[in-house]
Parts: structure tokens; C-alpha cells; sequence
């Protein structure tokens, strides 16, 4: 495929997945701490890109498979290098492989690592771990109302962005006397900031027009009005973009009667844990979102709401939607625009099948079926069979 | 009063330190009160005698709080809607404004505290809380002075009242003294923010008992914990131990556990998987708003607070509205079903009963609605409709 054509396949294919078109690009005013756009890793051997791969647990090594597969069948020039890493081991060497694998590569795609919540609090989950580690602190979902999902609310467009790093997720808790226990919840300027204008960004390039904090801030008052202090500053900075914020208790409320009067999200950790899992719900479920973690010079592609799936694990009826829409994004990051827009399409188009929704849908069709269908949909309507 | 005693039971056993613990039991029955109970003596204990009592037909005074902006109005529909169901209830009258105390100290007025303290039982109107007024707001004062320590919220769908949900029949019970509500935070250094999370054994075990008593007092089939305890092991950690030591006692009820953020994304699929849910008290905030809004939000939700010492006060979850008080527009559901859930609470399951039939009916039958409810009938109107139709059950 020529470069000419691809740019021509992305260009052609872009308006079917992006609903908004942005107005025209506006030059950002607002006061620039680092770098604001993040560039791919160059290609390596022979224009093929090498991705770090982690296949995690539950559903997470059969939904990889796939993922290869589709690749390998498109032709995508993506190499996967794969880490294995053993939730049941209590040290950290496998996840500090992974993440040396990730700093190698600059991209993941990764399922989810199982976490014994009844170990000691020395085992630290393996997930969090990631994130903090290869300070991956943005973590974006964008859910949308899919055709041929039925749900009970239609034209949901949300875009949840969560602070990934702090927050709650501290993990720094200590037992003063036995049967007293205080856990840390941190909240810094920094990384307030950075996330705020993440968010900000992000909502001007996808011009979107409306930016949402979420916080409890009349209970926390100096935590979340910190959050909500940095976010109302950045908001200064970009005028042409609406800024509100809600308590999360009323968000949650809003979320479940009317959730098409939100646009973009942001977020502390926990509060963003709560409301990207409501909106996937919305739009129909776990198996269908995918979700980025975004951080200066790594990006790690899951599904949108980490879940295992250990009680569908190797039983094929497991939705391999959220993985391949994470691996479009992987791709949309690489500057594969033509592969990721291909692979969108055919996904989109499987998914109007109700005859091969599988369970979680409410239908009884099989992973391997889904991916049939897709690989179906790319062969009839792919570059091969096309007039260039 | 002339009573007839008859002895139950005796328990003898050995408590966890060794000192022999022996349990008496009499049941008595009062001829001219019409009233019976039990006496528990508990030897070696400093409260030795347990006495409880079960009236018959005796009227129960409970302390009413109408609260601010369409709380007097709210108030006198439910007063006129009990008086129409002859309910054995007595209205006392309290207002609470935030007052200094001796030392300084913001408290409320002492008759209320003594009313409540004296009746147990109270219904609350919603309360305002002035911006800059340099007192905790009035809900956190009467939450500390009784020590109320479990929210209840029982989430049922209103026929008639139309959300995308339908079915929804859960109970979210909520820790409401510590958690991440402790209050406590602190600036480390410029630019760096600590809130602390305080979990106890001793609150969690509380309010995981109370979850299990209340299951099976209500019937309810399982209870399910809510937590996030794979981020904060030590925490979420103790309280879901003290989960599973009261599920330990309370066999016949079904135990599961959940993260936080399974629960969300399935309550939204599917709310009829649920049943009644246990959280600290972040959690249970988000959640129980959520489910409030599943079944239609703040304006039909009823809500229970129970402390210690047998003081529970139940109140309507909604907020002033100042636009509409005084104009005989307000939807007193919320405060009406709150209501029925303390007469359910006082044993007097047939008046909650037929409290609650005639007011879905009302909805249901969408002839006499309140504006927010879809229709816009007056708040008179609404309950004038709910006490004809009480009167027409007889």
C-alpha cells in the first residue's frame, strides 16, 4: 500500500468513527509545563513497529491471541513482544520485566493482572504498579452508544479522563493501633494541573465543548478543592471550551437519567474508577469500551474497565470488542491510521449483528465467531479487494 | 400494673476470658395495659436488666423535625395523611438550628435533644445549611450528637413513575461516621494535599452486623459488601474481615463480596442482581445516590438513620427548594415513604402498609401528581387523593 493511498484510505475513513469534526485548529494559549503532543517511537526494522504485549489473566491470554491474529491477518507491521507476568508469584520480578519491556517499546497492550485482595499489603497490585511506575497519568475512555447494542439510554458520548497516579490509589495505608487503620488519599498541584489540561487538550482537539470536573469537594475540602482550584486555572486558558464541575454523588445520580448532557470528564482516581465504570455500563457493558493510559513517554492500551474475567476465562464466549477497539487505538498511536480505521469499521459492523452478540450482550455467539465475522468484513471490503 | 411473669430460659456460659456469664429470660404480660415484653437479666454485666416492651395499640410519641423551605409543608401532609391512616402516633414538634454551647461547642437546641433522646424515634424534614455560617452543617451535628451510624436506603421502584429501570429492589446500607468522611485533612507542603480515610474494627463491625440484622428482619435474602480492597488492602481489608466474621453468625443469610466497581458497572445493566449492599461511607454515598436515581431520584427515596442507643431518625434525602416553598407545589413522597419506613421500623407493619399501598396507587393511577412527578397537581391535592383513598380501603 502506498503512502499516498493510505492517507487516502485514513482520510476517507476518519469521518465514520469521529462524529464531531474538529472546527479548525487553535493554537494553545494556555501555559505549556510539558511536552503537549507525544511522538510515536520511531519504527524499527523494516518500517515494523514492536509493541509490548501482556496477556494478564482471565479472559485477558485468549483475547491477545486474537489480537495477533487479527494483526497477522491484516498485515498490520506491529511485532509483538510478549511478557508474561504471574499474579500468583509474590515478587515483583515479572512485572518489573514487563515494565522494563514497556520502557523498551513505548507501547503495551495489556490485559488485566489479577490482584489477591487477601494477601498482605506488601503484594501491591500489579496494575497499579504499572501505572505509577511509567507514570501513565492519564487514563481515557470514550464511551459511545454502539449501533445494534441495545441499552436503556441511546446517544451517549462521553469521554471519561481520570487521574491515574494519585488519589486514593496511594497506597499508603498504616495501622496506628490494631483495629485503626487510616488510608492516605494525596492530592498534589502537579499533577492536578497536568491532568486538568490533559483534559482541556484533549476536549480542543476532538472538538468537544464542554469539560466536567467531578469531585466531593463540600465533604474534602481541601483535597478535591485543590482538584477543582487547578482545574477552574486551566480552564482559563482555553475560552472557547465550557467548564462546570458536579459532586459525584449527583453526577452518578445525572449519569443513570440523563446521561447525554455530559461530554468530557475529568477526574481524581476513585471518583474516576466510579463514573467510567457507569458509563460503560451505559453504553452496554465491560466487554465493549476500550481504555488508554496515557503518560509522557509510554502509553498502555486495555480494555476500558480492567476487569479479568476469571468466571468467562477459556470458555469463548468472552467479548473481544473492548480488546481489538483498544488495539485500533493502539494502532490510531502509531500513526496506523489506515490499519486502525479498517479494523474499527469491520468491528462496527460485526457489532450490528445481533446474531453474533455473545453473552454479555445478551446473545449466545462465540469470541471466535466475532473475530471470524471481522476478519470476514476486513477480507470484503479491505485494501486487497480494493481499487487503489 | 398487674403482670404475669413466666421464666424462658436460662443461659449459662463462659465469655472469652473465663468468668462465668448466666443468662435469665421472663417473658410478662400485663393485663391491664394489654401490653407484654421480655426482661433479660444478664449477670455479671453493668447493664444487667434488659427491658423490652411491646405495647399494644399504645400511642408512641415521635419527635417531628419539619425542617426548612418545603420541609413545614411536606411535614403537614405526612401529619394529615397518619391522622387519615389513624396511625398511634404522636407528633412532637422540634426545630434545630445550630446553637453555641458551653465551651464553645456548636450543638443543638437541648429540648430537641432531649425530645429525641426521651421518643427514640424522629422524622426529619431537609435541613439548609447556610454557606459561611461558621457551623458543620446541621445533618453532620445530628449525626454526631446521636451517633448515627447506619444510613438506610431501600430502593424500590414506583409503579407509575416511569425510569429506564424498572424492578429495582435493593438496600444500600451506608457507614456514616468514619470512612473517608473523617474530616481530616492537611497541607503537607504548598501544593500537596493529605485526606486521611479512617476505617475502625469497631465501626465496621457495627455496621456489618447491622447489615445482617437488618437482612433478616426484612426478609432479605443476601447481603453484599462493597469495597475496593485490592488498592486499599489495609483498610477496605479490615472492614470486609468484619464482613465475614458477622456473616460467620448470621448463617441464613447469603453472603458475597464485590469491588466498587463491578457493582457500578452491573448496577446500571442490571439493578435486580442486588440485594442488600454494606459500604463504608464514600461508597455508600455514590451508590445510594445512584440507586436513588435509578428508581427516580432525591424526590421519592426514602432514607433511615439509626445510631446508638435505639434512636433512629428518618428523613426525606431532598434538598430545600427554596423556589417552591410555601407554594403547595412540593412532592411529599420522599418524606412519606420515610415515614413508612419508621413505622416498619416501630413494628407497626399494618399501618406502613396501608400508608404505602395507597400512596403508589395515587402514583400509579397518575390522575393526582405533583409537577415533578409529571403531573401538576398541588401538594393538598396530592395529599387529599392519598387520604380518600385510605378512607376508601376501610
Amino acid at each position: 500500500m502506498t503512502t499516498r493511498s493510505v492517507r487516502a484510505l485514513s482520510g476517507a475513513l476518519k469521518p465514520l468513527f469521529s462524529p464531531r469534526s474538529p472546527q479548525g485548529y487553535v493554537v494553545a494559549v494556555c501555559h505549556q509545563t510539558h511536552k503537549s503532543t507525544y511522538t510515536a517511537p520511531p519504527a524499527r526494522y523494516g518500517g515494523r513497529h514492536t509493541v509490548t504485549l501482556i496477556p494478564g489473566d482471565g479472559i485477558g491470554p485468549e483475547l491477545a491471541k486474537h489480537v495477533c491474529e487479527l494483526f497477522r491477518f491484516c498485515c498490520v507491521p506491529v511485532d509483538f513482544e510478549v511478557v508474561n507476568v504471574d499474579s500468583t508469584e509474590t515478587s515483583e520480578d515479572d512485572i518489573n520485566n514487563a515494565i522494563m519491556a514497556i520502557r523498551r517499546n513505548g507501547v503495551a497492550l495489556k490485559g488485566n493482572i489479577e490482584t489477591n485482595h487477601n494477601l498482605p499489603p506488601s503484594y501491591k497490585s500489579r496494575n497499579s504498579l504499572l501505572r505509577t511506575t511509567l507514570d501513565l497519568y492519564a487514563s481515557v475512555m470514550h464511551c459511545q452508544s454502539l449501533p445494534g447494542v441495545r441499552t436503556q439510554h441511546r446517544n451517549i458520548d462521553i469521554i471519561t479522563i481520570r487521574e491515574n497516579t494519585e488519589g486514593e490509589y496511594s497506597s499508603l495505608e498504616h495501622e496506628n493501633v490494631p483495629g485503626v487503620v487510616e488510608s492516605l488519599k494525596i492530592i498534589t498541584r502537579t499533577k492536578s494541573l497536568r491532568i486538568a489540561d490533559y483534559a482541556f487538550r484533549t476536549a480542543r482537539e476532538k472538538g468537544r465543548r464542554r469539560v466536567t470536573a467531578v469531585h466531593k469537594a463540600n465533604i474534602m475540602k481541601l483535597g478535591d478543592g485543590l482538584f477543582l482550584e487547578c482545574c477552574k486555572e486551566v480552564a482559563s486558558g482555553y475560552p472557547e471550551i465550557t467548564f462546570d464541575s458536579m459532586i459525584v454523588d449527583n453526577t452518578t445520580m445525572q449519569l443513570v437519567s440523563r446521561p447525554q448532557q455530559f461530554d468530557v470528564m475529568v477526574m481524581p482516581n476513585l471518583y474516576g474508577n466510579v463514573v467510567s465504570n457507569v458509563c460503560a455500563g451505559l453504553v452496554g457493558g465491560p466487554g465493549l469500551v476500550p481504555g488508554a493510559n496515557y503518560g509522557e513517554n509510554y502509553a498502555v492500551f486495555e480494555t476500558g474497565t480492567r476487569n479479568t474475567g476469571k468466571s468467562i476465562a477459556n470458555r469463548n464466549t468472552a467479548n473481544p470488542t473492548a480488546m481489538l477497539l483498544a488495539s485500533c487505538l493502539l494502532l490510531d498511536h502509531l500513526k496506523l491510521h489506515g490499519y486502525a480505521s479498517m479494523i474499527r469499521k469491520a468491528i462496527l459492523s460485526t457489532i450490528t449483528d445481533s446474531r453474533l452478540h455473545t453473552a454479555d450482550l445478551g446473545g449466545k455467539g462465540s469470541t471466535s465467531e466475532m473475530v471470524q465475522s471481522i476478519m470476514d468484513a476486513i477480507q470484503s471490503t479491505g485494501p486487497r479487494t480494493q481499487r487503489h | 400494673m398487674f403482670s404475669v411473669l413466666f421464666l424462658i430460659s436460662i443461659n449459662k456460659q463462659q465469655n472469652s476470658v473465663g468468668r462465668k456469664k448466666i443468662d435469665f429470660c421472663f417473658i410478662f404480660f400485663s393485663v391491664v395495659t394489654g401490653s407484654w415484653g421480655y426482661i433479660k437479666f444478664e449477670r455479671p454485666h453493668q447493664c444487667a436488666i434488659k427491658l423490652v416492651c411491646f405495647p399494644a395499640s399504645q400511642i408512641q410519641t415521635v419527635t417531628l423535625i419539619p425542617g426548612d423551605g418545603i420541609g413545614p409543608e411536606i411535614s403537614n401532609a405526612v401529619m394529615k395523611i397518619f391522622e387519615a391512616a389513624k396511625a398511634p402516633i404522636r407528633w412532637e414538634e422540634r426545630n434545630v438550628t445550630a446553637i453555641r454551647g458551653p465551651g464553645g461547642k456548636w450543638m443543638i437546641p437541648p429540648d430537641a435533644k432531649e425530645s429525641m433522646d426521651k421518643n427514640k424515634i424522629g422524622l426529619k424534614g431537609p435541613l439548609k445549611t447556610p454557606i459561611a455560617a461558621g457551623h458543620p452543617s446541621m445533618n453532620l451535628l445530628l449525626r454526631k450528637t446521636f451517633d448515627l451510624y447506619a444510613n438506610v436506603r431501600p430502593c424500590v421502584s414506583i409503579e407509575g413513575y416511569q425510569t429506564p429501570y424498572t424492578d429495582v429492589n435493593l438496600v444500600t446500607i451506608r457507614e456514616n461516621t468514619e470512612g473517608e468522611y473523617s474530616g481530616i485533612e492537611h497541607v503537607i507542603v504548598d501544593g500537596v494535599v493529605q485526606s486521611i480515610k479512617l476505617i475502625t474494627e469497631q465501626a465496621s463491625k457495627r455496621i456489618a452486623e447491622y447489615a445482617f440484622e437488618y437482612a433478616r428482619n426484612n426478609q432479605r435474602a443476601s447481603v453484599t459488601a462493597v469495597h475496593k480492597a485490592n488498592i486499599m488492602r489495609m483498610s477496605d481489608g479490615l472492614f470486609l474481615r468484619k464482613c465475614r466474621e458477622a456473616a460467620e453468625k448470621y448463617k441464613d443469610v447469603k453472603f458475597t463480596e464485590m469491588y466498587l466497581d463491578t457493582v457500578c458497572l452491573n448496577m446500571v445493566q442490571d439493578p435486580t442482581q442486588f440485594d442488600v449492599l454494606v459500604m463504608p461511607n464514600l461508597y455508600g454515598d455514590i451508590l445510594s445516590d445512584l440507586c436513588a436515581g435509578l428508581i427516580g431520584g432525591l424526590g421519592v427515596t426514602p432514607s433511615g438513620n439509626i445510631g446508638a442507643n435505639g434512636v433512629a431518625i428518618f428523613e426525606s434525602v431532598h434538598g430545600t427548594a427554596p423556589d417552591i416553598a410555601g407554594k403547595d407545589l412540593a412532592n411529599p413522597t420522599a418524606l412519606l415513604l420515610s415515614a413508612v419506613m419508621m413505622l416498619r421500623h416501630m413494628g407497626l407493619h399494618g399501618h406502613a402498609k396501608k400508608i404505602e399501598t395507597a400512596c403508589f396507587d395515587t402514583i400509579r393511577d397518575r390522575k393526582v401528581l405533583t409537577k415533578d412527578l409529571g403531573g401538576n397537581s398541588k401538594c393538598s391535592e396530592f395529599t387529599e387523593a392519598i387520604c380518600q383513598r385510605m378512607k376508601d380501603m376501610d
